[in-house]
Formats: structure tokens, sequence, C-alpha cells
């Protein structure tokens, strides 16, 4: 039997039976397009995440209180003893060395801030002028926070442009004063319109100068030491610098953990995409489920047929040609349902992509070429069972079924 | 009688065939015992038989005597419990199933009571499925196909699908399908078994039509009036031949 009739053979029995075809190729298409959304998804969450910290910058360092074996985000905060405090002074010490460009110390705390009858709750962050070279930071309008003294409790602010708008009701906040807490301070600039970076709403925060921030929450620890290095090359010497200078200020106890983008990035890149592999692996038991239907139907396909399964054998169709019929007939219905399980995935990703722009949807090539090549896989495995039969039916039997 | 030196077949004579021309069949002691349950159902029991190549056979007897079993066993599509079957001079009995696949396509053809067309095809696809299935190309399969179908008187009826053919057309259809490959033995299980008289009589035509043309012919039938018009007849009863007559 030639391939093209074969194939013509399948092909006519398909057509011929509509909706069982329609049902498998949807159940097929369903496992498919599951996949490619969800890696896709999968994917937007992990680029994103690796976008914001590619933001920050490659050449940054992050000291955080408290000791931890493994480095990557927030492992600092899992160590059970509380670590001694990181204060301004030890910041400052981090200066001495010739690999490190600047610092940021950062206070993060949530603080109710007024202008005349207006209050608001804000997550207030207090940190230094060098803040804004290290994360790129532009202004709306007005400045960011004086280029001064750590030490010093200038009553200046910065406000995101949402919650300075907010607090002036759509004047100019630059040169009005607000109250932080107990404090008041002169807005001296409003940060450009960014969203969240890095978990927090930049649109929505107060900035205060590290001092006037530690005495509003009354302590003396800082929460971050943002470090920028002269160059990508010295992050190994800066953050030798970092430790030594903390074991020595410290009385020789090694307790902050300095962690840097390659770090937090690779943790994210190793969680998110296991978050992918997982969400591929759902989809992919969805297209297990489209197998074993497929088995089914072909298993009843095979019995309805089972006269005409005969009939071929009568007229003198070899075991492995009746095989190879109901095999084809399988692989048609994976291969047409994986086609349009990719057009209604690529579908489905385009119109994630137009209902969340900040994101970006592709699916990974991987997952494309899996979810076909697993689909007929599929149909094969699950073709296999039913055309077996098929071959194996006594031809007899097979054409006395009425 | 039994020839125990069995001739190897020469070219078939195409004038009108004897009896004891070039024998095409032989059975001995051939029996099909099928186990039911715990009971074992004798369906063959015994069976000794020499087909000539060109014999016009009918095939009679009560319902249950052994009539499909023995047909279905000349046709390959079932194998003998014990005894040996040569067909053409070949021991079936040592063919592989493929074997078996590939005499039956070229050797046999069949013909059934409910004539087993595929309701999908038309008549034409239907008559092209064994060409099919022995990989003739498209164009030489198509043009075989309409001739054999002309042959049947329905050239009009090549592109219907069965279900809306009469059951005389079908069955023309069925025998199209079954001697389009021009095998040499054709074996039809009460063919006029589904049709009015008018119908089965047409089919009959046409068979001993294509007997004319050399065809080895086997018959089963409940018709007396059909059986009777065979060369030889044999009369089956509890599994075995109690009856062979000639001329
Ligand atoms: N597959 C089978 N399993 C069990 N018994 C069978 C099978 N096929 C046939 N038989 C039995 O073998 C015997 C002969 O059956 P067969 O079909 O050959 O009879 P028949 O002469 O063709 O009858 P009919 O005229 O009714 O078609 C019957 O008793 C039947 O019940
Ligand atoms: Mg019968």
């Amino acid at each position: 039997m030639k391939l093209a009739d074969r194939h013509r053979v399948a092909f006519g029995a398909l057509a011929r039976a509509p909706l069982r075809t329609a049902m498998l190729l949807l159940a097929t298409a369903i496992g498919v397009a599951a996949v490619l959304v969800l890696t896709a998804l999968g994917e937007a969450a992990r680029v994103y995440i690796a976008d914001e910290f590619q933001s920050l910058g490659t050449d940054l360092l992050v000291v955080m209180p408290g000791r931890t074996e493994t480095s990557g985000a927030g492992a600092g905060m899992m160590s059970g003893a509380t670590p001694r405090d990181i204060t301004l002074d030890d910041a400052r010490a981090l200066l001495r060395s010739s690999a490190i460009a600047t610092i940021a110390p950062l206070v993060v705390g949530e603080s109710s801030v007024s202008v005349g009858s207006l209050e608001r709750d804000v997550t207030i962050m207090g940190t230094t002028a060098s803040y804004a070279t290290i994360r790129h930071w532009t202004m709306a309008s007005g400045e960011f926070l004086p280029d001064v003294d750590m030490d010093r409790e200038s009553p200046v602010c910065v406000v995101g442009s949402t919650i300075g708008s907010e607090l002036f009701r759509g004047e100019p906040p630059v040169g009005r004063w607000l109250r932080v807490g107990d404090r008041r301070c002169r807005v001296a600039g409003v940060l450009a319109r960014q969203g969240i970076s890095v978990m927090v709403d930049v649109d929505t925060v107060v900035m205060i100068p590290v001092a006037m921030a530690q005495s509003l929450f009354n302590s003396a620890g800082l929460f971050r030491v943002l470090i920028q290095a002269r160059s990508r090359d010295v992050m190994p010497a800066a953050k030798r610098f970092v430790l030594a200078t903390f074991r020595q200020r410290h009385h020789g106890e090694e307790d902050v953990t300095v962690i840097t983008q390659d770090a937090v990035l690779q943790t994210f890149d190793g969680i998110l995409g296991a978050l992918t592999l997982a969400l591929a692996g759902i989809a992919a038991i969805s297209l297990l489920v489209a197998g074993v239907l497929i088995m089914n139907v072909m298993l009843v396909a095979v019995s309805q047929r089972t006269q005409e399964i005969g009939l071929l054998k009568a007229l003198g169709a070899r075991r492995s040609q009746v095989l190879a019929l109901f095999l084809t007939e399988a692989l048609y219905l994976a291969l047409l349902g994986a086609l349009a399980g990719v057009l209604a995935g690529f579908a489905g990703i385009w119109l994630l992509g137009n209902l969340y722009p900040a994101f970006t949807f592709r699916p990974p090539v991987w997952a494309v070429l899996g979810a076909v090549l697993l689909s007929m896989g599929c149909g094969m495995l699950f073709g296999i069972l039913p055309a077996r039969r098929a071959a194996r039916l006594d031809p007899v039997a097979a054409l006395a079924r009425r | 009688m039994i020839v125990k030196v069995w001739p190897t077949v020469s070219p078939q004579s195409r004038s009108s065939p004897t009896p004891d021309a070039v024998a095409i069949l032989r059975l001995e002691q051939l029996t099909r015992i099928f186990a039911v349950g715990d009971q074992f159902v004798r369906a063959l029991d015994g069976v000794d038989l020499s087909i000539g190549t060109g014999e016009y056979i009918s095939l009679m007897g009560p319902s249950g005597s052994g009539k499909s079993t023995l047909l279905n066993i000349l046709g390959l599509l079932d194998r003998p419990t014990s005894g040996e079957y040569w067909l053409a001079g070949e021991r079936t009995s040592t063919m592989n199933d493929d074997r078996l696949a590939d005499t039956r396509q070229r050797e046999i053809g069949f013909v059934f009571q409910f004539f087993h067309l595929i309701h999908r095809m038309t008549a034409v696809e239907n008559v092209e499925l064994p060409l099919m299935l022995a990989g003739v190309p498209m164009a030489e399969r198509r043009a075989r196909a309409h001739e054999v179908l002309r042959r049947m008187g329905l050239e009009a009826r090549v592109d219907h699908r069965s279900n809306q053919l009469s059951g005389g057309e079908r069955q023309r259809v069925a025998i199209a399908r079954a001697v389009v490959m021009q095998p040499k033995i054709l074996l039809a299980d009460e063919p006029t078994g589904n049709l009015d008289s008018v119908s089965g009589g047409e089919v009959v035509k046409i068979v001993e039509a294509l007997h004319d043309e050399g065809l080895t012919l086997v018959v089963v039938t409940h018709d007396q009036a059909i059986g009777s018009r065979a060369h030889r007849r044999l009369l089956m009863r509890d599994g075995k031949v109690v009856q062979d007559v000639s001329g």
C-alpha cells in the first residue's frame, strides 16, 4: 500500500467522523495550547524579574544584616540569631576601598505622611544622594536628596509621583512642606514615574535623609547598604573588603550577608525556571489526558469498524497494513491537534500580551517543540493499543460482527 | 479420490472447463473444531475435497452444517484444526500470516451475503481497495476499477456511496471488488441471501459470466434453484460432504 494512499484512507476515516475527530483535536489542542500559554507565563515572570534586577546595575552589591550560608534573595532574613546592627559608621567605613565607587545606606519603614488635613500611610525610604545614582533614578521635577553628610537630618524629602500629586492635589509639590510622622520636611523633588521596581512601588514612596529615617523609626540599624563597585571586575575585591571590614568592626564576627546581582538573579532565575518547568509539567499532564482520550476513542473506532477491518483482511491486507492505517489515523489526530493547539496557544499568548503589555509573553522554543513532539508521542503511544487490536482481529469473527 | 502425487498447475485453459481439469484446491481430512466454553463443536469433520481449475461448484446443506466454515478455510480467512489444504499446489499450513494475506489478495475473491462495502467510500473507491492495498498507482487502479464496474453495468453508479445503491447494485459493486485483482477463485457465501429474486438473478448471471471466463467458482446457497445451476453440487451435513454430484 502506497504511503499517500494510507494517508488518504486515514484522512477519509477522520473526515467521515467529524464529531469524533473534532473532540479529539480539541482535547489535544487544549493540551498543547496549555503548555504554550503556561510556559509563556512562567517565562514572562522570569524575564520580568531578570530585567528588574538588571536595571539595578550589574556592579551592585547589597549588604544586609545577618549571616547566611547560602547567598540569595532574602536569605539574610532567615537566619535565627539576631545579628548586630549595621550602623552608618559601618557604611561610611566601606568608602575607604578603592574598589568601591559609592554607597547608599537604606532604612525602610512605614509612616503616615500628611499635608494639611490630607494624610496617607506610605513606605518611607531613608537614604542618601547616592541612592539615585546607584539606582539610575531620574527626577520628574526638582532634585533628589542633597549630597550632604549622611549623619545630617536635613529637613528635605523626595516624593514618588503618585503620592506627590495625591498629597498636593495636583499642584507642583517642589518647595512645599509635608509632615512625615512628627517631622516636617520640604519637598526637594518628585521622582520620575516608573511603577513597581524590585517589589517597591516607587510612585508611592517618600524618601528622606537616612539619619532622619533612623530617628523617625528610632533605630540605629540599617536595612541594607547598597554598594556600587568601580567596575564589574573588582566586584570580588569589593565583596572581600566589605566582609573584612565588618569582621573587624564587629569583633571578628562575620554577621552580614553580601549579595551580588548575579547571585540574586541566579536564585530568581532558578526559582522561576523551576516554576516554568512545573507549569509545563502540569500542562503536559493535560496532553497525556488527551492521549488517553485518543486511545479510548480509537478503541471505540476499532470496535465500530470491526467489519471494515475484517473486510480489509479478506481483501488481502497484511496485519502491518491494518496497524499502519490505524496508527496513521492516531498520528493525524495528534499532529492536527498539536497544530491547532500551537495556533490557539499563540493566540492566547497574543491576548495576554495585549492585556498585560508590561510583560513579554513568549513560550520557550523547547516548550513549543516539546508540546508538539509530546502530543505526537502520545498519539503514537496511545494509538498503538487500538491499532494492534485492529491488526490482530480474526477476520472471520470481524466480518460476522453485525 | 485422493491423488497422492500433485501435478504442478499449468496455465489454465480459457475454454470450457472440465471437472477434472487441473485441481486448484485440495483438502485432505480437514477438520475445524471450535471451542465454545468447555464444549467442542466439530464444524468440519474430515472433509476430503478436490476442486479443479475453472469448476463451478455449489455448496448446500442445512444451517450449521459447516458451509461457511469450509468457505472461510478455502479463502484462507481461517485455518483448519487438522488436515491439509493445498492451494495451487502449495501447502497452506506452512504459510505465515503475511503470506496468507498476500495469497488471499492475489488468488481469491470473496463475496458476502451482507456485501461489506465501506459506507464512507464511493462505489469506485470500494472497488479500488484491493488494488490500493496491493500498491497499484492511483491512475491505473481507477481505470481498472471503472472498467470492472462498467462490466457490472454500474458505470452510472461509480461515484455513489453504498447507501445510495440498491441491494443488487451493492452486491455487484462487491463482486467488482472481488474480481478486480483478477483472482483465480471466487468464493461467494450466500451472495443472493439478502436480495430479491430479480437482483439475485442478475448476480447469478454475473458470476456465471465470470466463470465462463475461467474463474473457479464456489457458491454457498440455500436456494435450490441457484444451487442446481452449478456443474458440481456438494451437499454438507454435520461437517461432512455427504453428496458430490457432477453434471
Ligand atoms: N467462531 C465460531 N465459534 C464457535 N462455533 C462456531 C463458530 N463458527 C461456526 N461455528 C459453529 O460451527 C458450525 C458450522 O457453522 P457454519 O457457519 O459453517 O454453518 P453454515 O453451514 O454456514 O450455516 P448457515 O447456513 O446458517 O450459514 C455451527 O454449529 C456453528 O455454530
Ligand atoms: Mg453460513
